[in-house]
């Protein structure tokens, strides 16, 4: 992918260990009644998968590797708009008292 | 120089969304600011996917002449992946959100699998580390592909009974150490560069299957009411997968997005484990349902019916009223009605809080969801630590739908196979209504000693017919009772 830079060994551990503390210190905060939406919102973060697949797929050179690359985008692309499309309507019906007397509206979409 | 500056561009772009993703879930930990939360981090998703498209410039010399037909199948797979999955998240009910959770997780844990199959079968990974990664992602991935559907299976039904059999066990751990043996012989052919006994495709075939298979039969044995923590560790297994493919692709973004996942994946893992009182490895490697026969010792009391309309009207003249949903509630589609009752006493001047158990639903936080969609202020819910000491001075608690999550014997018998798990205290209130279908029993299979209480009385009947009645007891009041 880039083929000046290369992250080796105890680079890429150092990445995932302050990766790794960035997520627990991030979730740890978040409180219970947000789990639902932080779980399926966790679940869209991971989505990024589809960029690997694209580098797989761009770079494909025989039927295969397409056939597979092409799998892994549809299912990345999947996990990133269904991940997005449920936390985005789940967290829109979270309102403080006084915001809205009436049940929030199931359809309420936003563009992304 | 224009594969350099596409590199850039790339690199740049990927450092942007890395950081719009990790700012977004930061953003996520108030309802206040969470709904911005996700908007910033699509954003991120955006710029990462429409960046990665500058990768056509930089192609290696082999894959240069499918260029053409791999851009139109790269847009075909994100409108068609994309497409279905948003339709489908847009229009899937609240209370079905579980299992949605886990097929989306599972399209990320196959796609990871996916992309190490590609660089296993093309031979494209350099040395030991980067093959030991891409094994490792494959194999986390592929568990998360298959056991993410099993779940999914299961919790839309079309998997009813958890499937046991004697050495289940031993079989799932010798599918294990097979497939871990043949990963280590794969590494071990790649490094000592000897001739394999097979051809090597049908060798990492032959891995991906084994993975796929474990991933099944570890889902297998799992009880429904467990379900909340395995989509969990999927999800966390999923970031994980990601993270080790991102590493092999030589990508920061995929590593970061991923590793973060992980951990917060295992940190709810652990939080959801601890609220039903039982560790991870107990939810994987043990069958809930087949616990010795608990013994129950003799019960002191009775259960003392009552009609709902009686119920309602005692509330609407008590100060103080909490309410703890359960998952009942939700079968019975009764939030909305129990939301109109509760506005109706607030009209009163009674105060009502929502006191809402970790494991109410079927995922973490599933029930806050499912009132705020029926209209429920953030600001009235309740988590269990922040509400309990509060049912000591409150009038009344009013049970729907909930069981063992607020059964006494928790606290008090040693014996109990709850025991140990946080309830709420809901058997400290003055008076406690129970509304309940029949006289039976919940998921433990445990009798419920807050039932026999002095304080409490049962209301039997379906959750929403209860509360229909309810509402129209205390409108039948009047306005004269209400002045």
């Amino acid at each position: 992918m880039a083929s000046q830079i290369s992250i080796t060994g105890f680079v890429a551990l150092y990445i995932f260990m302050l990766a790794a503390f960035a997520g627990w210190v991030i979730i740890g905060r978040v409180p219970a009644i947000l789990h639902t939406p932080l779980m399926s919102g966790s679940n869209f973060v991971h989505g990024i998968v589809v960029v690997g697949g694209l580098f797989a797929l761009l770079n494909a050179s025989t039927i295969t590797e397409q056939a597979i690359g092409f799998a892994a985008v549809l299912l990345g692309a999947g996990n990133a708009a269904g991940g997005y499309a449920v936390t985005g309507r789940m967290l829109a019906m979270f309102q403080p008292s006084g915001h809205n007397a009436g049940p929030a509206k199931p359809h309420h979409s936003k563009k992304g | 120089m224009l594969p350099l500056i596409s590199e850039l561009t790339i690199g740049a772009a990927d450092l942007g969304a890395a950081f719009l993703l990790m700012y977004g879930l930061k953003r996520m930990s108030s309802p206040v600011t969470a709904p911005s939360g996700i908007f910033v981090a699509g954003i991120g998703m955006l710029v990462a996917i429409f960046a990665s498209f500058l990768y056509v410039f930089d192609v290696s010399a082999e894959a240069k002449p499918y260029l053409p037909v791999n851009i139109g199948l790269a847009v075909l797979a994100l409108a068609l992946g994309g497409g279905v999955a948003w339709l489908s998240g847009k229009k899937v009910a609240m209370t079905a959100m579980p299992q949605m959770v886990a097929l989306y997780n599972g399209m990320g844990g196959g796609a990871a699998g996916a992309i190490a199959a590609v660089e296993l079968f093309g031979g494209k990974t350099a040395g030991a580390t980067q093959l030991g990664m891409t094994l490792l992602g494959a194999l986390i991935g592929a568990v998360s592909l298959s056991g993410s559907l099993i779940a999914w299976a299961k919790l839309d039904g079309v998997i009813n009974q958890p499937l046991r059999f004697t050495g289940q066990q031993a079989v799932n751990g010798l599918v294990m150490l097979a497939t871990l043996g043949l990963g280590g012989y794969l590494l071990f052919l790649a490094e000592s560069g000897s001739v394999p006994l097979v051809a090597l495709p049908q060798l990492i075939g032959l891995f991906f299957a084994l993975a796929l298979i474990f991933g099944i039969l570890m889902t297998l044995p799992i009880g429904g009411a467990d379900m909340p923590v395995v989509i969990s560790i999927y999800n966390a297994f999923t970031g994980l997968a990601v993270g080790f493919e991102g590493f092999v692709l030589q990508n920061p973004a995929l590593m970061i997005a991923g590793m973060v996942v992980g951990a917060a994946g295992t940190l709810l893992t652990l939080l959801m484990a601890k609220a039903m009182n039982r560790s991870v490895s107990n939810v994987v490697f043990t069958n809930f349902g087949g616990a010795p026969k608990h013994k129950q010792g003799a019960i002191k009391g009775s259960l003392k019916p009552v009609e709902a309309g009686d119920a309602g009207i005692f509330m609407r003249y008590a100060k103080e009223v909490i309410i703890v949903p359960g998952y009942g509630l939700a079968v019975a589609q009764g939030q909305q009605k129990l939301y109109e009752f509760v506005k109706l006493l607030q009209a009163a001047g009674v105060t009502v809080k929502f006191a809402v158990h970790p494991v109410a639903g079927r995922m973490p936080g599933q029930m806050d969801v499912l009132l705020a969609e029926a209209g429920v202020p953030y600001d009235l819910i309740f988590q269990l630590e922040d509400i309990n000491d509060e049912f000591a001075t409150a009038d009344v608690a009013l049970v729907i739908g909930a069981n063992d999550v607020v059964n006494p014997a928790a606290r008090t018998d040693k014996s109990s196979p709850i025991f140990g798990m946080p309830i709420l205290n809901v058997d400290k209130a003055k008076q406690v209504y129970v509304v309940k279908r029949g006289q039976g029993k919940g998921y433990a299979g445990i009798v419920n000693l807050l039932f026999y209480g002095d304080n409490c009385n049962m209301v039997y009947g379906d959750a929403q017919a209860v509360l229909v009645q309810m509402i129209e007891a205390v409108r039948g009041l009047g306005t004269a009772a209400a002045a």
